[in-house]
């Protein structure tokens, strides 16, 4: 049975035509990469996918309930978590607030129990404290706790951010570049992360990634999009030698 | 000549640190004790001493109004300010500070509540004392009180979800207007509503519904602002907001079942000072609790990053919806009180200048903050009164101060600050 699948998804916006004919089929625990020239409309594909946009056209399954109509609240509290290419933190809250924050759906304490502060809700407030250091101490940033999350390196913010990708413990995992603007040693422990996590959750991970080296070694499976179409879809070693995906990285040689 | 001033510059180094050390070492049953005691002196001597003093009578406003208008007795005015009031209370402060720190620890041994009734009857004590010396006294106070309430319910709109909404003299109207409807048509014999319909000897325990309808009639009003929240923000939820403001005044004003411009008045005066009282501690610690859950931290997640609050679970529209509505309330039993005070209320009390005064207090204490809330709405509406004698030129001064607390904070006095009583009740750590 498939976890995520996606049936001839096109969405326009105005008269553009930004993803055309889109097709996804991820089981589960599978890590799948999603490659292409900037402006092909990878994060649109996010996007769509996550409920920010509603595709034009095709639906979106996820664990046999359908996707589409649904607000992105919705969808990621069905099991979608995700991080962002530009990272986005809420910049006056610290790591531990940002961890507890994705755990939103999981209580059930409701305003009464927020007003008045009800055993329930302390109850439920230390339950979901508990997991977020789990998690702070999994990706290692867990000395960070109770600071301003803007005061932190750039790599420790991008485990925040995943840190907080997982406390709502989702079902397959949306990474938008996770190594973007990363020097090479923040790189291989970035890489190392997301393989821990893939292993330990046992999640599925679906991401977007500029450095060959990075898909190459993590993903199962991997496409290739240009212009909002799937031109190459296959195992690293295929995407590596087809033709057609080295056209659209290095672009043609015109030999006289 | 360098020597001296190396030895002044010292000596002010060496006080500022042995005030701060003194400060940090007294707790807050401290701190209560000696006000209290203050408060006491002042209330058996007060007036003689001020009469000793060379005063007409006990100063009414810690000294500010008398300043102001006979600067001659300044010197009278600073004598009575720190006999009455600083010395007591630093050397009760001090001196009771070992035994102090002892008993706020006992009090920890049970459970929390019992210890914050304390204080805050401690608190009510000196309120109640200090505003007992006189008529205007008591006004200042339950004015402070419900411009507190007023603050903290601005700051979950402006503070804590970071809208910038002018609404609020548009609730308080509500708040007020619903509440006075309902006392005055059930207990009231009135000119505009006839005959009481309830004996008034069991009004007063019908008050706090009064005030709870007043609350929820705003709340309701709130969703014309809400609403449109779910698609704009910033400067255009600002202008809808603002003229949400304005159809509420020219509601009122065109309603002749309430009076239109010439207002409502003979609320019975039910809106005494414990009453005022118990209704700002409610409203600080209902609002103090929703903010630091994690439904109300939900409010900082939409205001810093909305697309990434909707992906992570947070329901962003049930999020604007409670901070309007619960801030809406709040502004609503808020302005129920008021019009008890006052026991007048016409349409022009709820209009721009209202929505200034209140922006200020939000402003000037600092944002996301109960703390904050709690030192603007105290500081601007004491400020207000304490410049009454400049007439005018009060809207030059206590402007100029917002600008300058713009300048060197930004986010106003104590922004992004918890407020966490635990913290606050407990005994301090004296340095050896």
């Amino acid at each position: 049975m498939s976890l995520l699948q996606i049936d001839k998804m096109t969405h326009y916006f105005g008269g553009l035509r930004a993803v055309h004919n889109y097709e996804l089929d991820i089981k589960p625990g599978q890590v799948w990469g999603l490659i292409g020239p900037n402006g092909a409309g990878k994060t649109t594909i996010f996007n769509l996918i996550t409920g920010i946009y509603q595709p034009t056209e095709g639906k979106i399954i996820l664990a046999g309930s359908e996707l589409n109509g649904r607000s992105p609240h919705e969808i990621a509290s069905m099991g979608i978590g995700r991080t962002f290419q530009n990272m986005l933190l809420w910049r006056h809250m610290t790591v531990l607030e940002h961890v507890k924050m994705a755990r939103y759906s999981k209580l059930s304490y409701g305003l009464f129990g927020a007003f008045f502060g009800t055993p329930r809700r302390q109850k439920e407030e230390a339950e979901s404290e508990e997991k977020a250091y789990q998690l702070l101490s999994i990706m290692g940033v867990d000395q960070f706790v109770d600071q301003i999350v803007l005061n932190l390196p750039y790599g420790a913010q991008r485990r925040v951010e995943m840190a907080r990708a997982l406390a709502m413990e989702p079902k397959i995992l949306f990474l938008d570049e996770p190594t973007a603007g990363m020097n090479p040693e923040e790189l291989v422990q970035m890489m190392k992360i997301i393989r821990n996590v893939h292993n330990d959750f046992g999640l599925a991970i679906f991401l977007i990634e500029h450095r060959m080296k990075v898909v190459m070694e993590l993903c199962e499976r991997i496409q290739t999009l240009v212009f909002g179409e799937v031109i190459a879809e296959g195992t690293p070693e295929e995407i590596q030698n087809n033709p057609k995906v080295i056209d659209a990285y290095l672009g043609k040689e015109t030999v006289e | 000549m360098e020597a001296s001033s190396e030895k002044l510059s010292n000596i002010t180094r060496l006080s500022k640190i042995s005030i701060r050390t003194f400060v940090s070492q007294v707790p807050l049953l401290g701190w209560l004790l000696g006000a209290l005691i203050a408060v006491a002196l002042e209330h058996f001597v007060g007036t003689p001493f001020a009469r000793a003093l060379g005063l007409p009578k006990a100063l009414s406003l810690f000294g500010f109004l008398i300043i102001l208008k006979k600067p001659f007795l300044i010197p009278s005015a600073v004598a009575y300010v720190l006999l009455i009031y600083i010395l007591p209370i630093g050397i009760v402060a001090r001196s009771s500070a070992s035994i102090m720190n002892k008993l706020a620890g006992k009090l920890l041994d049970f459970p929390m509540l019992f210890s914050v009734i304390i204080h805050l009857g401690l608190l009510y004590a000196v309120v109640h004392w200090w505003s007992d010396m006189s008529l205007y006294r008591n006004d200042v106070a339950r004015f402070m009180l419900i411009a507190v309430m007023v603050t903290l319910s601005l700051n979950i709109i402006n503070g804590y979800m970071g809208e910038f909404s002018c609404s609020h003299p548009g609730f308080l109207a509500l708040g007020a207007y619903s509440a006075s409807v309902f006392t005055v048509l059930l207990f009231v014999d009135d000119r505009i509503f006839g005959l009481a319909w309830l004996p008034k000897a069991i009004g007063p325990l019908f008050f706090p519904i009064a005030l709870i309808i007043g609350g929820l009639v705003a709340a309701v009003g709130a969703l014309a602002v809400a609403i449109p929240s779910f698609r704009t923000r910033g400067d255009y939820l600002a202008i809808i907001s603002l003229a949400f403001m304005f159809i509420v005044k020219s509601l009122i004003e065109n309603l002749e079942a309430v009076g239109g411009p010439r207002g409502l008045s003979s609320q019975p005066n039910w809106a005494s000072l414990p009453v005022v009282f118990m209704c700002a501690v409610l409203a600080v610690w209902i609002i103090n609790n929703f903010v630091r859950s994690t439904f109300g931290k939900a409010l900082n997640a939409v205001r810093d990053n909305e697309m990434a609050a909707d992906a992570m679970t947070v329901n962003t529209r049930r999020t604007k919806m409670t901070a309007f509505m619960f801030g809406a309330f709040w502004a609503g039993v808020a302005g129920g009180l008021y019009a008890h005070v006052v026991r007048y209320v016409n349409p022009g009390d709820f209009d721009i200048k209202k929505l200034a005064e209140v922006l200020a207090m939000v402003y000037f204490g600092g944002l996301n903050s109960v703390y904050g809330a709690i030192v603007g709405a105290c500081g601007i509406s004491l400020l207000g009164e304490a410049l009454r004698p400049l007439a005018l030129y009060k809207w030059v001064i206590i402007p100029l101060l917002l600008i300058l607390v713009m300048i060197y904070r930004p986010t106003g006095l104590i922004a992004f600050k918890e407020f966490d009583v635990k913290k606050l009740i407990q005994p301090k750590k004296v340095s050896p």
